[in-house]
């Protein structure tokens, strides 16, 4: 099964050479360089994983990450940064990042967290399907 | 006039601090496009030593990416070479236009930031101020984060350095909101001992949308 990953980052040179190495291994690649416009589409899409760049204009990535979990608690997201500080990342991790990189990201590095984070919001995914039937189970008396 | 050392080490230093973290993001994104490009290459000639037919345009794109972050990079690292040799010297001639252009280039970032433009009108000709580069930087910078704060719904502020009779000016303008800004805190301590450092002064024309930075064609006599 493919990944279907969205790339977020306001450097289009670096969203073309990273989707294209991502979809060249198989990978299903949808970018913006709009941190408003990659709320609309988490929005619309499923995605099984956000890799997202920290420094966004206009909206703080830490603020995209909180109002992607709010939208899609289930969506795994991976933080990009040029520099990854203790704080920040211990930040990013509480309000749900899956995982924090530092820029230039090693591809093979990135690729496994993706099939990590993909793995991760199946379990997810699966869960919340089973406490819906257990509630349905109980209001039914089943 | 005595100088309020006290407030100029600390707001230059944060100052200092600011711009080269900054700097170093800009360099950090530029090897990170490097890095993604070179490695895409790297992947087409995995591809095309296991005899897959490659368009050779599949290589022009990353090769032509690659160029332009390497000139973008040089010239960040000439900005970040002229801002550092800004503390050489306790005086210095100067062209007031090119040191706009160079703080409108290292500012860009945090205008990108905050979606706003950062729009330089040239000089017709050098605009010449015997000055401390480096807190002249600073108080330009200090202006312009005020600006950008005042840009509006245009997010768009203009800058243009110019002569005037005795000295030179820098003039911020197209401030759309600059008359509902809180103007009562700006111009601050670290401002005021800037502009005193630098004999400059500082007016506010809330109807006129602009703020004006004059300074003497030489700061110290």
């Amino acid at each position: 099964m493919s990944e279907k990953v969205l790339l977020v980052d306001d450097e289009e040179d670096f969203l073309d050479a990273m989707a294209t190495r991502m979809k060249d291994r198989g990978m299903e690649v949808s970018t913006t360089t709009s941190a408003a416009e990659a709320l609309k589409k988490v929005e619309e899409g499923a995605y099984d994983a956000v890799v997202l760049d920290l420094m966004m204009p206009e909206m703080d990535g830490l603020e995209v990450l909180k109002t992607m979990k709010v939208k899609r608690p289930e969506l795994q997201i991976i933080l990009l940064t040029g520099h990854a500080t203790v704080q920040k990342s211990v930040e990013a991790i509480k309000f749900g990042a899956m995982d924090f990189i530092e820029k230039p990201a090693d591809l093979k590095v990135l690729t496994e967290k993706i099939h990590q984070a993909s793995a991760q919001k199946m379990v997810l995914v699966e869960k919340k399907i089973q406490e819906k039937i257990k509630k349905l189970m109980q209001e039914k008396a089943w | 006039m005595s100088w309020n050392w006290e407030v100029i080490g600390e707001t230059g230093l944060q100052f200092f601090g600011k711009m080269s973290a900054s700097i170093s993001h800009e360099i950090k994104n530029v090897m990170a496009i490097i890095n993604e490009n070179a490695g895409l290459l790297e992947d087409l000639t995995v591809m095309a030593e296991k005899g897959m037919p490659i368009d050779p345009q599949r290589w022009k794109a990353p090769a032509s990416r690659i160029m332009k972050q390497i000139q973008r990079g040089d010239d960040i690292i000439k900005g970040m070479n002229r801002f550092a040799h800004s503390v050489d010297e306790p005086l210095r001639q100067m062209d007031l236009s090119d040191t706009l252009a160079l703080m409108g280039a290292l500012s860009d970032r945090f205008a990108a930031m905050r979606g706003v433009t950062l729009v330089l009108e040239s000089a017709s000709s050098p605009v010449p101020v015997l000055t401390n580069a480096f807190i002249l930087q600073n108080l330009i910078w200090l202006c312009l984060d005020f600006a950008m704060g005042c840009a509006g719904a245009s997010k768009t502020v203009f800058l243009k350095a110019e002569k005037r009779e005795g000295g030179a000016k820098i003039r911020f303008s197209k401030l759309q909101d600059l008359a509902k800004a809180e103007t009562g805190s700006f111009p601050g301590e670290r401002e005021r001992a800037l502009l005193q450092a630098l004999k400059a002064d500082l007016v506010i024309y809330k109807e006129m949308k602009e703020l004006h930075l004059t300074f003497p064609v030489q700061a110290e006599g």
